[in-house]
């Protein structure tokens, strides 16, 4: 009875995607009210707070460009937890699939410095996804064939991860004439990635905007994505339909960290030109954030991140101006988190949004 | 209906007029207010308050707030990423900002030498020892200071408090400015009972809470009543030593506060000397230095004042020590002197002052060190 209405009511997909955009936008108001009574408190205007967010993080092209700088790297480690999150998986090691990523690319470089920047940049690339891959895909392995918690396997394999990366850059693959920050050798200006030709933008912008988007191609439109989606779903049922469940969690692993890694293999080849200490910037920890503020949608990722990036980039203003605390951006980014997650109640509430309601 | 759009478009052309004439006023008062302010920024890598080495910088740049003609402006935990060029811009282009300060080791290469490159007009100065004439622009520089001494004096406090002739140094990474003050401890302590040992625990990050705690109750488990240190924030070190009821030596900041009882004395900056002197001279129109460099004599570091545990014969013999030092030429590094492995690292009858070039690659742990690098 239920699908006939379905199938006859032609505005039902229409408002399932409004209720999709109008669930997080109820968050985000919510946390600005109570984000607002906190400033209150601390004799903060408001109204001043958001008129510095909007110039800070939008208001220029200045500002434009600090965020969407901000929000490259985390558009490819929010992939990292959202890819597994579609098989229920909860992935939070993305950080050292991002360190170990930037350190295999650099050394994936090395040998590479004098040929062209082409082959070095893909050595870098491939480099750093097989890194990170294989890294997440440890987790995958240890969930799939023993069934070790996945979150807790990545949360100890991050720091076995960070000891390991420090563990080479301050001794085997240590450049010596970096006395007081540890560094490897550097891949040299000429390799460097440079910015996005007319906008100037961190190259990592492009990569993660298309990563999210082929991510959302898989999720959502191949028989893949599908079986991923029924083993987050329900994984016996997926076992019984006969899914290769085993496969689909390696797989998942693999594609989250390979986009971590990736984003390590950019910020070396963008920013820093050597791997050291910079890499570990909690990148994959800002990831987890963005992509359960996304619901694991790979394209909603898109402006999540730039979202996070945005309150980034005006975080320095806010303490230049009003003399806040840079906790205090921590404060409203848990806020929003909190509220967002509660929003995730609110699904299905509302009998508006169901199949049918209309007639 | 015509009558009122046009009223509407009327009234949005002089609302927007107006709007336009107070932004223009609001702007040219931004613009007398920079041309007559000298603005400086202020970047640190962790919070400010963070009793170590940011809030050393954090607590001359509050000083520096009550000098007239001078607009502070300040940003905390920036990372060594493209995210401090971020900021360096922003104070130059939202705050204008023509003085800057980034505090960090991590900040100068690539990330301030971009900016300065870039804007030409802008004078950089950067904590750490970095800065070549040959190599780097001259609108950039390095102000820095030797710590090491004051270590020396911390060595010698702990010397006079220490029962089991055990003390202990928690260090963040094994490079040489850390190297340098772990070995000038032990040797300060040495010099006053030969059979003192120092056990030192490396924890990896320059700000790690949770190890730091860690190395700290490990250390008193083994047997140590002095702790000192070399992270960022020694906060939770000197609470976690004051509540186990041992002694400690600050660093970076006073830390005193944090451990009433068994404060001995500190290590500390005091980066005022520095600044006062660079503002000076930009408000002078001056050049500023590009190379700076000082000790406890130049009054680029300080000693904490004694705190009650320490001893009187303690007081007595670090007073005449640092009383020495102030009269220049003391060398803490002097041959002979064996490294914890046994090898000679430097040669009897020879001595290196602080401003030794051969101490900026220091890559060992000094005889009565228990410990190792990496």
């Amino acid at each position: 009875m239920n699908t006939l209405i379905a199938a006859t009511d032609r505005w039902y997909p229409l408002r399932r995607s409004a209720e999709a955009v109008l669930a997080p936008l109820v968050a985000l108001t919510g946390a600005a009210v109570l984000f607002s009574i906190f400033l209150l408190f601390l004799d903060a205007s408001p109204l001043d707070f958001l008129d510095l967010v909007w110039r800070g993080a939008f208001g220029s092209s200045f500002s434009l460009q600090n965020t969407v700088q901000r929000a490259a790297p985390l558009l490819l480690t929010a992939l990292c937890v959202a890819i597994p999150g579609q098989l229920g998986l909860v992935i939070i090691g993305g950080e050292a699939a991002v360190v170990l990523g930037g350190l295999a690319a650099t050394v994936a470089a090395l040998p590479l410095i004098n040929t062209s920047p082409i082959v070095v940049w893909a050595a870098m690339a491939v480099a750093g996804s097989a890194m990170g891959a294989f890294w997440i895909g440890i987790s995958g392995w240890l969930k799939a064939k023993l069934n070790v918690n996945e979150t807790i396997a990545s949360l100890v394999l991050a720091y076995v991860g960070l000891a390991l990366f420090n563990h080479f850059v301050e001794g085997l693959l240590r450049d010596p004439a970096s006395l007081n920050k540890p560094s490897t050798y550097g891949i040299g200006d000429a390799n460097m990635l440079d910015t996005v030709p007319w906008l100037d933008v961190h190259p990592g912008l492009p990569v993660g905007i298309v990563a999210c988007v082929v991510c959302w191609v898989l999720i959502y439109r191949t028989s893949v994505g599908f079986a991923c989606r029924v083993t987050g779903g329900n994984i016996r049922a997926a076992q019984l339909q006969g899914l290769p469940v085993t496969k689909l969690i390696l797989l998942a692993c693999a594609i989250g960290g390979g986009c971590a890694g990736l984003a390590g293999a950019i910020q070396v080849a963008a920013e820093y030109g050597r791997a050291n200490a910079s890499l570990n910037a909690g990148f994959g920890y800002t990831g987890i954030l963005i992509a359960f503020l996304a619901r694991f949608n790979p394209l909603a990722i898109i402006p999540m991140a730039i979202l996070l990036g945005g309150l980034g980039a005006a975080g320095g203003l806010l303490q230049r101006r009003m003399g806040l605390p840079d906790a205090t951006i921590q404060v409203l980014q848990g806020l929003i988190f909190v509220s967002i997650l509660a929003s995730d109640t609110l699904y299905g509430r509302f009998r508006w949004f169901q199949p049918g309601s209309a007639s | 209906m015509p009558v009122s759009t046009a009223l509407s478009r009327r009234h949005l052309l002089q609302t927007t007029a107006g709007a336009a004439g107070l932004a223009a006023v609001g702007l040219s008062a931004r613009e007398a207010q920079a041309a007559k302010d000298l603005v400086v920024g202020f970047i640190y890598v962790g919070p400010k308050d963070d009793y170590g080495y940011n809030q050393a910088h954090a607590e001359a740049a509050a000083m520096l707030k009550k000098v007239p003609g001078v607009k502070i402006v300040e940003e905390e935990k920036v990372p060594e990423t493209d995210d401090v060029s971020k900021t360096m811009e922003s104070m130059i282009k939202l705050d204008g900002a023509s003085l800057l300060f980034p505090t960090s080791f991590g900040y100068f290469d690539p990330y301030m030498l971009k900016m300065a490159a870039k804007y030409k007009s802008v004078e950089f100065r950067h904590c750490g020892g970095l800065w070549q004439a040959d190599k780097h622009p001259m609108n950039t520089g390095s102000y820095f200071g030797y710590i090491g001494m004051c270590q020396y004096l911390n060595g010698i406090a702990a010397a006079h408090a220490t029962k089991t002739k055990k003390i202990g140094f928690i260090a963040a990474k094994p490079i040489p400015q850390v190297l340098i003050n772990v070995n000038s401890f032990a040797l300060g302590a040495r010099s006053v009972d030969p059979t003192i040992t120092t056990s030192v625990i490396f924890t990896g990050e320059w700000s790690m809470p949770v190890k730091e705690a860690e190395a700290t109750n490990s250390l008193i488990g083994q047997g140590i009543d002095v702790v000192t240190c070399h992270v960022d924030g020694p906060k939770v070190i000197m609470e976690t030593a004051e509540r186990r009821g041992i002694y400690t030596c600050g660093y970076h900041a006073d830390q005193s506060k944090l451990a009433p009882k068994g404060y001995l004395t500190g290590a500390e900056w005091n980066w005022i000397t520095v600044y006062k002197q660079f503002i000076a001279d930009a408000q002078a129109g001056k050049p500023i230095p590009n190379f700076t460099r000082g000790g406890l004599a130049e009054g680029f570091v300080k000693m904490s004042a004694f705190g009650p545990a320490l001893p009187e014969a303690g007081r007595k013999n670090v007073s005449a020590i640092k009383a020495e030092i102030m009269k220049g030429g003391f060398s803490v590094f002097k041959g002979p002197l064996k490294d914890n492995k046994g090898n000679v690292v430097v040669a009897a009858g020879k001595f290196l002052p602080e401003t030794a070039i051969e101490l900026e690659s220091c890559n060992y742990l000094v005889e009565g060190v228990v410990g190792s690098i990496g």
